[in-house]
């Protein structure tokens, strides 16, 4: 489980995140929805103890992320925006290395890699250097890294981001069926998803949550149904287009 | 402290140097700097004398420029590319992490100093020198790459630009050479009482450097370069933490 309370993040003189808190427990598939700089990412960057939060606490199974981070993270598994990851390792290697800091010996590592590249339809690609990869396999690689431990919880910004529309489907079958026993919380742009894929969402503007419920509630807010992008637009219009401009640069 | 981190880490430090030509461009002009300074410059064969000082004497000046190159990449380039992200978020500490790629680092400057073993041969080859200062000389010269690294290390882990971790490693490690470098300290001494110059002097790497080049195995020596490193890896580890502020 997660529990976020009160969660602040402030750089310089600039509030990312507001006040916002939340929990999501296991069986939940949780989509973060939000313009650009609206406070996702950092949001997301608290959670999993790479930024410390300016105010608030955030804790995964009641392990502080700040206090106890090394134990937090073995819980999660983290796929940070843009998919990073070391573009001279071939894919093997990669997760091979993820998989020796997760605590993996042996023949158990050799399997635990061997059936991640599987799942990951990454098999055609196994000895490639991830530089030498399209968009697609990169950002399933990064998947591949954050699922490889079979985490309780799993934390992913922008999924599937850059998969054409096979692969998007896959990933999204696959997170599906992971949020029958996990905790997942994942941030999208696209409304679609959230209606195929979570359970619930938190629309996010200005570092607050504007709107939390699932997909149908958030539709049939104001007494009629209108369509997701509509009550998206209405809560988080109030975002001038500077947002954008001023997210902040990824450390 | 967990060893098995901080292996991983630096088996994918050292994998990624040799998966690049970085490796091999550095070896070569390691070696070709070390045997042109001693053997061209210094004229090395016309000096009489088997001993190999004209050799090490240059490894400052060659360390002051080639190990920020080595470095520089360490930090600055997992910022870059956000994979210090991925790296950060692992069930790892952030020493650990930096650890790794320290060792990583100083193993690989060790394999270039010791590819330089054809030196030391011509020298016992022509003439009789002491094995001991010579052993001596290699303890030196890779506790001072190992200082040298720890402050290339440090100044990568302050920036994504390679660029400038690298002119702020060479900056630092210029001013920690020239605190001991005779020029300077004769100058100094023009207006400075003996004890100021020597308290400077007690910070520069020359000054440790050259005693363990004489031959004389001090703890006082061994232990300044364990501080430098020790000092510039806990810098580094605190500018990671500082990594929100940016």
């Amino acid at each position: 489980m997660i529990r976020v309370e009160n969660l602040e993040k402030q750089f310089g003189r600039r509030a990312a995140v507001r006040g916002i808190s939340f929990e999501v427990r296991p069986g939940e598939v949780l989509g973060f929805l939000g313009p650009n700089g609206a406070g996702k990412s950092t949001t997301m960057r608290m959670i999993t103890g790479f930024l410390p939060p300016t105010a608030g606490r955030v804790t995964v199974d009641d392990l502080d992320v700040v206090e106890r981070p090394v134990e937090a993270r073995r819980r999660i598994g983290y796929l940070p925006e843009n998919a990073p990851a070391y573009g001279d390792m071939t894919v093997e290697d990669f997760l091979d290395f993820v998989a020796q800091v997760r605590g993996f010996d042996g023949a158990e590592r050799r399997a635990r890699v061997s059936a991640t590249i599987e799942r990951c339809l990454l098999g055609a690609v196994r000895r490639q250097p991830i530089e030498t990869l399209s968009k697609g396999y990169r950002q399933r690689t990064c998947f591949a890294q954050a699922i490889l431990h079979d985490p309780p919880i799993l934390i992913m910004d922008e999924p599937t981001e850059g998969l054409d529309p096979n692969q998007k489907h896959v990933v999204r079958d696959m997170i599906r069926q992971m949020g029958r026993e996990k905790v997942i919380i994942l941030s999208t742009h696209i409304l679609e998803e959230v209606e195929a894929i979570c359970t619930r969402a938190l629309i996010i503007s200005a570092g607050k949550i504007v709107a939390d419920g699932t997909p149908s509630d958030l539709k049939k807010r104001g007494g009629r149904e209108r369509s997701l992008d509509e009550v998206f637009r209405e809560l988080t219009r109030t975002e001038d287009v500077a947002g954008a401009a001023r997210r902040e640069v990824a450390p | 402290m967990s060893f098995r981190n901080i292996r991983a880490v630096a088996r994918r430090e050292w994998n990624a140097y040799f998966n690049s030509p970085i490796a091999y461009v550095f070896l070569v002009i390691f070696l070709a700097l070390a045997a042109f300074f001693t053997f061209f410059i210094d004229r090395f064969y016309e000096f009489g004398q088997a001993d190999l000082r004209r050799f090490f004497g240059w490894h400052p000046w060659l360390y002051l420029v080639l190990v920020p190159a080595a470095a520089m990449r360490l930090w600055a380039e997992e910022r870059r590319s956000g994979t210090i992200e991925l790296l950060l978020t692992l069930p790892m500490t952030p020493l650990e992490a930096l650890l790794g790629k320290f060792f990583a680092a100083w193993g690989f400057l060790a394999l270039a100093l010791l590819l330089t073993f054809v030196t030391p041969l011509t020298a016992f080859y022509l003439g009789h020198p002491d094995p001991g200062v010579v052993a001596l000389g290699y303890l030196g010269s890779v506790l001072l790459s190992g200082a040298y690294l720890a402050i290339g290390l440090f100044t990568s882990a302050l920036t994504r630009n390679q660029v400038i971790s690298f002119i702020l490693a060479v900056v630092i490690g210029l001013f920690l050479i020239l605190a001991g470098y005779p020029p300077v300290t004769d100058f100094v001494a023009r207006f400075a009482p003996q004890s100021v110059v020597e308290g400077v002097a007690a910070f520069s790497f020359l000054t440790h450097f050259d005693n363990l080049q004489r031959g004389v195995l001090d703890a006082r020596d061994l232990v300044y370069f364990a501080s430098v490193m020790a000092f510039m890896l806990f810098a580094t580890q605190e500018a990671l933490r500082g990594r929100a502020a940016r």
